[in-house]
């Protein structure tokens, strides 16, 4: 009796169990059709010939979700080939600024990061709350006032017409993204540290054997966020170039094919951003690798 | 209340003594703080007036010639103190600030009362405006400042060092230049760290704020701009202009000021929280032991940060557009509906359709964002906290509630700080999806030109932009103010939240 009632709580244990994944993995499957959505549409949207829509009343007609196929259907490949031979819109040379800015900014832009976030995590310094309190106050002020000054001060440099100036920007505020970083490293044990200097190590090699190989999941962060950033900034970027095409990068490119070409660049334009996303993609299958679980070994816990 | 007395209150109770108590200490803190600023105030003085008076005085009654020569050229007592390139470098800096004061430093500061003239002046046939930049007269006069307070720096620690070798020879001693650069990798690594991003910050941050906050004491607008015109000082006037109520257009400045402010706040909140527990749930549930498939969903997920905001963006606006957008389209069909709803510009009862939406399609952008940023954090909980929690018999809610919960704060506190901040300015979200539309109606009233194009679901910072970019004509002195606003805001939220993550801090030490 006493078995057959442990027999029945547990197979009811199991089925609680059993639906409980279910509906997470309903409840996944809906949110990641959800997030899915904007990209598949654009995505269906770059296969769609444009000239059929024109004829209609309206090119902006999107209802139309999928293109269609056969030989009355709109499907096409010539937004790609539009997208990269149309002389009005330079799009290689958009995406190689973009990739240059994007790599150079990144890579600096992580370094710098992660040394001030080191930095302000475990050494300690005279002004070393003070630092801390300055960023937070001059993270409080509105962005881009400054860009129109930032412009002015590049201008005086002489650097207004090259992208060089961007990068210089994009990197300038890399001290003010240290919280994450921070945060992470204040949470990996000190006594790692102290051994090592007990060792006859240096901060340096604290830095790069210690803390740098149990931060990878930051590091990887660091590196998405900083390389996103500049290759989706529209602002920035717009500002600074002035209306100079050769200066544009991706965004301010697709902007203006969607503003000037009035409509009949639009899936030109989903071409031209299917693109855009691909460096980004390529960067986080590759960067994925690091994500796996258990990095958080022994080490970290001290 | 004592604290038996606390605790026999029931929990709802108690949250609401916490609140209570909260803001009943908001003026004892301010009152606190402003005990404080004298004692700041007199460390300050002492700091950086009386000790270096008290050392130059020093070194000038007891210093030998070598320190002496020292007040004048800048590094003297270095050169001849086993530090020559320490001198060296101390005497160019003093070369190139005097040759720098010569040629631009002086003739702008003293420009700075007037900010410039300029004048027609005809060259041949052709005439031409001439004169001087205001922008450039400020920028420089900035540079300027700042370059002789360094100086003046550098002059007076090359005074205090080279009374100090001085006084190390007397006993035999001397300190070399190298020791100096040897520290950089030790006691002073920081130094070494943390130049070149601070170098950085003061060229393309600090200046141009301190530039922006200063314009907003000037009349600059399209009215006073190079080349034909230059900008002058006007005090608080366009402080005062905003924010009283003396004429019909400054009260529907104000009136369109305070809705546009309460908006920005609600969505900062709203914005902030919502990404953040969302995304930390989905986390979570990715996280689980039992769920299989974790890169796939992750993926999915990251896809769209790799789709540049802006473009995901004008396609989800493009998407809800009343009339043509996908949405509508599709509920049509379904026959759900029977004429497009208007999702991004409906004004009904103060635009809360519009402005629910934009809310709800940025958690659709920052999930992912913290999704990634959680995942890292969540796999770094060590797992015999769970293990040890577990066979106390806590529930998976009360595990999340007394262990990752307060992790996740401990180390994204200051990051919560400043998504609420990135908030505040954020820009492209508002900006792409529903550019502030739908506008405030004004009847026949006369709207003052920096209200033109200010809409419901407009936040500061896009106003700004519409006041300081797109506009015609352009009040940049208008624009500066409301930027100084949005920092007074920003500010007292995150002294407020800032002391109390520290509070969290103290409590929850993860080491």
């Amino acid at each position: 009796m006493a078995k057959m009632v442990s027999q029945q709580k547990y197979r009811s244990q199991k089925a609680v169990k059993i639906t409980k994944q279910v509906l997470t993995y309903i409840f996944l499957t809906i949110i990641s059709i959800i997030w899915i959505i904007p990209f598949i549409y654009l995505l269906s949207q770059s296969f769609i010939s444009m000239e059929g829509r024109a004829a209609g009343i309206d090119p902006y007609s999107f209802g139309q979700f999928f293109p269609t196929f056969g030989p009355t259907g709109n499907f096409t490949f010539n937004n790609y080939v539009t997208l990269f031979n149309d002389p009005a819109y330079p799009f290689i040379t958009w995406w190689v600024n973009t990739l240059i800015i994007a790599i150079v900014s990144s890579i600096l832009q992580t370094i710098l990061t992660l040394l001030t976030s080191y930095t302000l995590s475990r050494l300690r310094f005279k002004g070393r709350q003070g630092i801390m309190k300055l960023i937070l106050v001059l993270g409080m002020f509105p962005g881009f006032l400054g860009m129109i000054i930032n412009y002015y001060i590049l201008d005086l440099l002489g650097l207004t017409s090259s992208i060089f100036s961007l990068i210089l920007l994009y990197i300038s505020g890399s001290m003010m993204n240290y919280y994450i970083s921070k945060g992470f490293f204040d949470t990996i044990s000190k006594s790692l540290d102290e051994a090592v200097l007990i060792d006859g190590g240096t901060n340096n090699t604290v830095f790069w054997r210690i803390i740098m190989p149990l931060s990878k999941p930051i590091i990887v962060y660091t590196i998405l966020i900083s390389f996103t950033g500049p290759w989706g900034d529209y602002m920035m970027a717009a500002y600074l170039a002035h209306g100079n095409q050769e200066m544009f990068n991706v965004a301010v490119g697709l902007q203006q094919m969607l503003e000037k070409g009035a409509g009949t660049y639009f899936t030109t334009f989903c071409a031209g951003a299917v693109f855009v996303s691909i460096p980004i993609m390529i960067l986080f299958f590759i960067l994925q690798r690091y994500y796996v679980e258990g990095i958080a070994g022994g080490a970290v816990k001290g | 209340m004592t604290t038996v007395e606390y605790l026999s209150l029931s929990k709802p109770q108690r949250i609401l003594v916490r609140i209570g108590s909260f803001f009943k200490n908001i003026p004892i803190a301010i009152w606190n703080f402003l005990k404080k600023i004298p004692v700041w105030v007199w460390t300050l003085i002492k700091k950086f007036v009386i000790t270096p008076f008290v050392d130059v005085k020093n070194a000038l009654l007891f210093g030998d010639w070598k320190v002496r020569l020292s007040f004048i050229i800048c590094g003297f007592g270095q050169m001849t103190r086993h530090q020559v390139a320490k001198g060296i470098l101390l005497f160019l800096y003093e070369a190139f600030f005097i040759a720098f004061m010569i040629l631009v430093g002086a003739p702008n500061l003293s420009l700075l009362g007037s900010l410039g003239y300029t004048g027609l002046v005809s060259i041949g046939t052709s005439e031409n405006y001439v004169g001087d930049n205001s922008l450039t007269i400020m920028l420089y006069s900035i540079i300027t400042i700042i370059l002789i307070i360094v100086m003046f720096a550098f002059w007076l620690s090359s005074i205090r060092a080279a009374k100090k070798l001085q006084d190390l020879e007397r006993v035999g001693q001397y300190d070399s230049f190298k020791n100096f650069v040897r520290s950089l990798t030790g006691e002073n690594y920081h130094i070494f760290l943390l130049s070149i991003p601070t170098l950085g910050l003061m060229v393309f941050t600090i200046i141009p704020i301190i530039l922006m906050i200063l314009i907003g004491f000037t009349n600059y607008n399209s009215f006073h701009e190079v080349p034909s015109n230059v900008f002058e000082w006007v005090g608080f006037y366009n402080y005062s202009n905003i924010f009283t109520n003396n004429d019909a257009s400054s009260s529907l400045f104000l009136q369109t000021f305070l809705q546009v402010l309460l908006w920005t706040l609600i969505w900062a909140f709203f914005a902030t929280f919502s990404n953040y527990f969302l995304g930390m749930i989905v986390a979570l549930i990715i996280n689980q032991k039992a769920i299989k498939f974790k890169k796939l969903w992750r993926t999915i997920l990251v896809t769209t940060i790799a789709v540049p905001q802006f473009v995901s963006l004008l396609l989800i606006s493009r998407m809800f557009n009343q009339d043509m957008g996908f949405v509508n389209s599709f509920l049509i069909e379904l026959g759900w509906i029977k004429e497009g709803i208007r999702w991004l510009n409906d004004s009904q009862y103060v635009s809360l359709l519009p402005k629910v939406m934009i809310i709800i399609i940025n958690t659709w952008v920052g999930i992912p964002y913290t999704m990634l940023l959680c995942t890292g954090i969540l796999m770094n909980i060590p797992d015999d906290l769970y293990e040890s929690a577990k066979i106390d018999g806590a529930s998976p809610f009360k595990m999340y509630m007394k262990i990752t919960l307060p992790y996740m704060l401990f180390v994204t506190g200051p990051y919560l700080i400043s998504q609420f901040v990135g908030n505040i300015n954020n820009f492209n979200v508002i900006y792409l999806l529903s550019q502030g539309n739908p506008l405030f109606t004004y009847g026949d009233q006369a709207a003052p030109s920096t209200l033109q194009g200010v809409g419901q679901t407009d936040l500061l910072i896009t106003w700004i932009y519409k006041i300081s970019v797109t506009n015609n004509p352009k009040e940049f002195g208008v624009a500066s103010v409301l930027g100084v606003m949005i920092f007074v805001i920003v500010a007292f939220f995150s002294l407020i939240t800032y002391s109390r993550s520290n509070a969290v801090k103290n409590e929850g030490d993860f080491n």
